[in-house]
């Protein structure tokens, strides 16, 4: 078990930046799951952590030791890939067992470990198939099986889960997590699905074009997102920017959104917001679940407002309505009994101590 | 009367719609569809073959039926197995050398950036191209015993000439190493496109599981590769089998017959020295050896295409 370290770490394609220069500390046993959009750099970054990808510039380290020139057989790392990477020409056994054999491990040995971590995936009957003779939820059983014999330092998961269809996706999601509870190896693992890296991660860090944006726990990304990007990357449906304005009010400060609605800023806010009210491009952001029917009893900071909706999308549970302020969609999550109808006119409450304001030049959340 | 000329019409109208139905059939839209094809083979294949067995089974001046006479004869003369000797070493030997050759450089272009590949594959396809008999003439004068280019090197070096053709293993060793020269492209791009369709993923996994350089090809690319090496070893060892142009060009069998394949040991037989039927009888031994090397490699591949 070991902690793994980056260094200013920098990886160039010819002359194409795909990883400039990220610095990223990960504690022994700790679970990271790098997430970002496709070409944000995350897939190269866990690539160079296995080996697979040379370095450019920087350090990576693993435990104590550099492993900037360490071929991967000798990081002790083990990786799961996206399409599983299974050796079509051997059984389950033989596929587990394969990095063990190399090592010229006792036979003995093999099968202690082979079956434990059969047992531990749920594939003991397995072991004597092919991968052909496998469903996709059990080949990533078989990958995971593949990794845990070799009890590395490392486990490196790269989109595990991305061939699966959405059912099977969220049971493995559950299953990796247990995994990770029994065997605790420190874990990196890369999607690009955020609701992935939400509910497994220890430490989500979010990538955007070769760069870290932000690195912290689920929750912290959640309510504080640092830049435009994160705020608007993690969360389903997204939460809603409206440009907007800040204007002094008698002592206190208010977000101006269109000539009729206007929101009071939490006074707790308004020594963080007071030195922006000189900048022009400014967004006001807050999650749909921040946007509600009105309730019997207005919160403190709850604050009405008038709308009329353009759709309503039923989700059991709440429905969506969309509705358009300054030229600029928002989605809002009201009761399903609240009596929410297409083209009508709704009142609505938005909870200010949950706003964010974003400095729309350098895509910093104030 | 009344009863025929009410079935007449009936009958006509059955088989009509009969004939109908028969077209409508798939399996005879199949059929007439193959047609082209099923002639071309019966003209081309199936009549020569069949006059070959024919041919067989008459004496030299093809005037009586001796059945299996030819046969015997054959069987029970030492030059025939010498033939059998020659053309066995001389196809397994080219073919083991085409396959590891083929091989070695399928993974050299392999590891050739994209860029210069189709450069590198042109120029390496370049010697299965030519018409064999024209490479094997400009092979014949670089192993000319007086003016040879090989022996002018190896004096250079201080060396004695070879006699390339002139000596019955050094003229096999020759035939060999021209046939391999021809053949190794064609090993080279079956098994570059086997290469290429071993996905990248199964080598960068091994790499991590601590397979070194000899154990991901040993591991990984030769098993992910066993059909596509069957299928081209197989294929390689009947063309080479039943090669004619090479030894006809290079030793025309010689010297004192040490060369000999099949197929020109029935071309002396049969053409220049004039007995036909034996020449058929010579060639049509050639199709049982043929046919049990295709049976057990085939079987190898089906069996294998079921768990791969």
């Amino acid at each position: 078990m070991a902690q793994v370290t980056l260094r200013k770490v920098v990886k160039n394609y010819d002359e194409t930046p795909a990883v400039r220069g990220i610095d990223l500390d990960i504690a022994d046993k700790e679970f990271v799951v790098l997430v970002g959009p496709s070409g944000c750099g995350k897939s190269t970054t866990l690539r160079m952590i296995a080996g697979l990808e040379e370095i450019t510039a920087g350090d990576i380290l693993i435990g104590d030791q550099v492993v900037n020139d360490v071929p991967p057989k000798d990081r002790d790392i083990a990786m799961v890939f996206q399409n599983y990477a299974l050796y079509p020409h051997m059984t389950v056994y033989e596929n587990m067992s394969f990095g063990l054999r190399l090592k010229k491990m006792p036979k003995a040995d093999i099968d202690v470990r082979v079956q434990s971590a059969a047992r531990i995936l749920d594939i003991t009957e397995l072991l004597q198939r092919k991968p052909k003779q496998l469903s996709g939820g059990q080949r990533q059983r078989v990958a995971m099986g593949r990794a845990i014999v070799r009890d590395p330092k490392v486990f490196l998961f790269d989109e595990p889960l991305s061939n699966l269809d959405a059912k099977l996706r969220v049971q493995m999601r559950t299953e990796i997590k247990k995994v990770h509870q029994k065997v605790r190896t420190t874990t990196v693992y890369v999607t690009h699905d955020q609701v992935e890296a939400m509910t497994l991660a220890d430490r989500v860090v979010v990538m955007n074009g070769g760069n870290i944006e932000q690195v912290g726990a689920p929750n912290d990304l959640y309510h504080a997102p640092a830049t435009k990007f994160v705020a608007s990357f993690i969360g389903s449906p997204a939460m809603n920017m409206i440009p907007c304005r800040l204007e002094q009010a008698a002592g206190a400060l208010r977000v101006r959104l269109t000539d009729e609605i206007t929101f009071p800023v939490p006074a707790s806010r308004t020594a963080r917001y007071q030195p922006h009210l000189s900048k022009s491009r400014l967004l006001f952001g807050l999650r749909p679940e921040h946007i509600t029917e009105v309730p019997r009893h207005l919160e403190p900071e709850q604050h009405p407002f008038e709308v009329t909706l353009d759709v309503t999308e039923p989700m059991g549970q709440e429905t969506l309505v969309y509705f358009t302020v300054n030229g600029t969609e928002i989605c809002a999550s009201v009761n399903p009994t609240a009596g929410a109808q297409s083209d009508a006119r709704m009142a609505l409450a938005a909870d200010l101590s949950n706003m964010h304001l974003i400095d729309d030049e350098t895509g910093m959340v104030l | 009367m009344a009863n025929i000329s009410e079935s007449v019409p009936v009958a006509t109208d059955s088989s009509r719609s009969g004939l109908h139905r028969l077209m409508q059939r798939k399996s005879s839209i199949a059929f007439l569809m193959t047609l082209p094809l099923i002639l071309l083979i019966g003209v081309l294949v199936a009549y020569p073959a069949g006059y070959a067995i024919y041919l067989s089974m008459l004496n030299k001046s093809m005037v009586r039926f001796v059945g299996l006479g030819n046969f015997e004869f054959l069987m029970g003369r030492d030059s025939f197995w010498a033939v059998v000797y020659q053309s066995c070493l001389f196809a397994v030997t080219a073919v083991i050398f085409k396959a590891v050759i083929g091989f070695v450089v399928a993974h050299f272009v392999h590891n050739i950036p994209a860029k210069g590949q189709r450069k590198w594959r042109g120029m390496l396809l370049v010697p299965w191209v030519i018409p064999p008999a024209m490479s094997t003439l400009a092979w014949l004068w670089l192993f000319d015993p007086s003016y040879s280019a090989f022996n002018w090197i190896l004096a250079l070096f201080g060396m004695d000439p070879v006699p390339w053709t002139g000596d019955t293993s050094w003229a096999r060793f020759s035939v060999i190493l021209v046939n391999v020269w021809i053949g190794a492209p064609f090993f080279m791009i079956m098994y570059l496109a086997a290469l290429k369709s071993v996905p990248e993923q199964l080598y960068e996994a091994a790499a991590i599981d601590g397979a070194n350089w000899w154990q991901r090809i040993w591991y990984v690319t030769l098993p992910m590769m066993r059909n596509i090496i069957a299928i081209t070893a197989l294929f390689s060892l009947i063309v080479t089998f039943a090669n004619f142009d090479i030894v006809r060009v290079l030793t025309a069998g010689g010297p004192l017959n040490g060369t000999h394949v099949f197929a020109t040991w029935a071309f002396r037989v049969g053409i220049e020295s004039g007995d036909i039927p034996l020449g058929a009888a010579v060639s049509l031994f050639m199709v049982p050896i043929l046919a049990v090397a295709a049976v057990f490699i085939l079987r190898d591949i089906n069996k294998r295409g079921n768990e791969a």
